[in-house]
């Protein structure tokens, strides 16, 4: 056997492919629909996206439009939404994560202290519920219930205020949004943290008890570092997506008299791309977004490693 | 056992009431659809506040939806999306999500870095829609299947399972004179159902609610499904669609007919969700291992 190894690794670089194809020859074949499928949805546009440095028109095809350089990009740095696109997603996306992520853990760290387990099985099955529910649904309900003559509207009402039309006010969009997207998340991500708090060893905390640690105490300084890994990794996956989160959403809730606040860099590439047919334009608008999502995703993970160990790769 | 002092016991009366709280706000809402599309039109239109039960009592509102050619329509349409593309998703995933558990398979690293990749760095919307076009499924059903035929994250799932087999398995079926396919087939497919189930229930749900493709490659009505003609219902708040009745009676059923059109568009999900929920928790859990 060990001469055989030998001989293997000194085979060249095209015998080893050889081999390779021939020893895995039904692996590839079960491989080969997703790497189609990949190749095909995935990384061919990511080549088509070099039409955001041509003057692409359908007509002519990619390779044949002229280049253009970075005309779209300036087009796009210089134009009057430039601004408004930038800081209307930066606040989604990070108001967004600052309430959203954490609410999840809190809900983890309550549900832990119940004791009675019916109890918990409850809160848990009802809490999971909204995450399932298709986001036309949830969002038809939240435009119906923030009309002027909708429930919110009727309880504000009930209580003496003046009704508001949320979803025509640019100050009130982000805030049914975030809430709303944590009324939907809020149960289902805690799932994560539950079972990871459930498999923090149990003499972890009898000890602490022995040590006269309260129930508090216990939480700060077994349950949290517990769960820390797990935050930590969902963190950067958060992060790495933070700018190209829930647009179907904010498609969905927003209209004209909002776009002030409402319109994200993604929601801007749908209506110039898609509805516009502004394909170059919009396409250097998107490889723009990617390219700082990836910048994200790489810093953070690079940040996370450094200070604290945890990261991805 | 933990002693409860009484700063303890308030604690936990206090979390009790909280979380009595969320739930409520977590199921009034759909409650809230549920009474209000069983009520009579009429005394809905008038109600403020609160609704507790139905007001009155009528299938004015279901009729009606149930007479709507596109409702009936867009349900077939899902379906035909939900069978077909959960069953793709899954024999691919799985399929894929073998092959790369293989040992045996010196490239598996190069694979999954470049599925990984995927979910850090994409083309755009714009590059992915033309490709869409230039491959002839713009204006077909299959627009709302192939481009999302496969999710990164389901596979990473059923790989880590097919993973946790032990090797003897494998060996052992090889020495029987076994190839990959057969003991794909024969041995770990069988052997990782559970993980099949959650994979069938995650990718059977996102169809089931995927709207935007729809939106975006569809332009004949006749293909829509049922999520495209909600949105027209409830967001683009267009209840035209909904033929008979005169136009007074329209205005007035026109309320009640979105809260019936979310009931009967959810209800597969509302009736199923309570017996498949362990499910769903299990695919979390598997994704876990690996994080």
């Amino acid at each position: 056997m060990p001469v055989k190894e030998t001989r293997t690794s000194k085979k060249s670089l095209m015998q080893r492919i050889r081999r390779e194809l021939v020893v895995n020859r039904y692996n590839f074949l079960l491989l080969a629909p997703v790497l189609l499928y990949y190749i095909l949805f995935h990384y061919w546009p990511m080549y088509g996206a070099q039409i955001a440095f041509r003057d692409y028109s359908p007509a002519k095809g990619i390779l044949s439009s002229p280049w253009v350089g970075f005309q779209y990009f300036q087009q796009f740095f210089t134009s009057y939404y430039f601004g408004r696109l930038i800081v209307n997603t930066v606040k989604l996306s990070v108001f967004n994560l600052l309430w959203g992520f954490p609410a999840p853990v809190l809900l983890a760290l309550l549900l832990n202290e119940v004791t009675h387990q019916g109890f918990k099985r409850v809160v848990q099955t009802i809490t999971y519920l909204p995450h399932f529910i298709s986001l036309v649904v949830i969002c038809g309900i939240i435009l119906d219930f923030t009309k002027l003559d909708g429930v919110v509207n009727q309880l504000i009402a009930l209580f003496g205020g003046e009704p508001i039309s949320f979803m025509l006010s640019p100050q009130w969009f982000r805030t049914v949004y975030i809430s709303t997207s944590i009324w939907q998340e809020i149960g289902w991500g805690s799932i994560i943290y539950l079972s990871t708090i459930s498999s923090i060893p149990q003499d972890l905390y009898e000890a602490a008890e022995m040590d006269g640690a309260g129930r508090i105490l216990q939480t700060i300084h077994i349950t949290l570092p517990g769960i820390t890994p797990t935050i930590t990794v969902l963190l950067i996956l958060r992060v790495g997506r933070l700018m190209s989160l829930g647009y179907e959403k904010v498609l969905l809730l927003y209209n004209e008299s909002t776009y002030e606040t409402a319109d994200i860099i993604s929601t801007y590439v749908y209506r110039r791309g898609i509805l516009n047919a502004e394909y170059s334009f919009s396409a250097a608008v998107g490889l723009f977004n990617s390219v700082i999502n990836l910048f994200l995703v790489v810093a953070v993970n690079y940040i996370s490693g450094k200070v604290s160990e945890n990261s991805l790769w | 056992m933990i002693k409860k002092t009484p700063a303890r016991k308030a604690f936990l009366i206090c979390n009790a009431i909280f979380l009595v709280f969320l739930c409520i706000i977590t199921l009034y809402p759909i409650l809230f659809v549920l009474f209000a599309s069983f009520s009579d039109p009429g005394l809905m239109m008038k109600h403020t506040g609160l609704l507790l039960k139905p007001e009155g009592f009528s299938l004015e509102a279901y009729r009606a939806v149930m007479q709507n050619p596109n409702v009936w329509r867009g349900y077939g349409n899902t379906l035909f999306v939900v069978l077909i593309g959960t069953f793709l998703s899954l024999m691919t995933t799985a399929m894929a999500a073998y092959a790369l558990s293989r040992r045996s398979m010196a490239t598996r690293r190069f694979f999954m870095l470049m599925i990984i990749f995927t979910m850090m760095f994409s083309g755009g919307l714009i590059p992915l829609f033309l490709v869409v076009r230039d491959i002839g499924l713009y204006n077909t059903r299959w627009s709302l299947i192939l481009p999302v035929m496969v999710n990164a994250t389901n596979l990473t799932i059923m790989r880590t399972s097919f993973q946790e087999l032990p090797v003897s398995l494998e060996e052992s079926a090889k020495i029987d004179g076994a190839n990959d396919l057969v003991i794909f087939a024969r041995i770990c497919l069988p052997l990782c159902k559970a993980t099949m189930a959650v994979m069938c229930l995650y990718y059977g749900v996102a169809y089931w609610n995927s709207w935007f493709q729809a939106s975006i490659y569809l332009r004949r009505r006749e293909l829509f499904p049922l999520q495209l003609i909600l949105r027209e219902i409830l967001i683009m708040n267009d209840t035209s669609s909904m033929d008979g009745g005169s136009v007074g009676d329209q205005e007035m059923i026109g309320e009640t007919i979105k809260y019936a059109t979310i009931i009967i568009s959810t209800l597969p999900i509302l009736v199923l969700y309570p017996f498949l929920q362990k499910y769903f928790v299990k695919g979390v859990m598997i994704g876990a291992v690996k994080g």
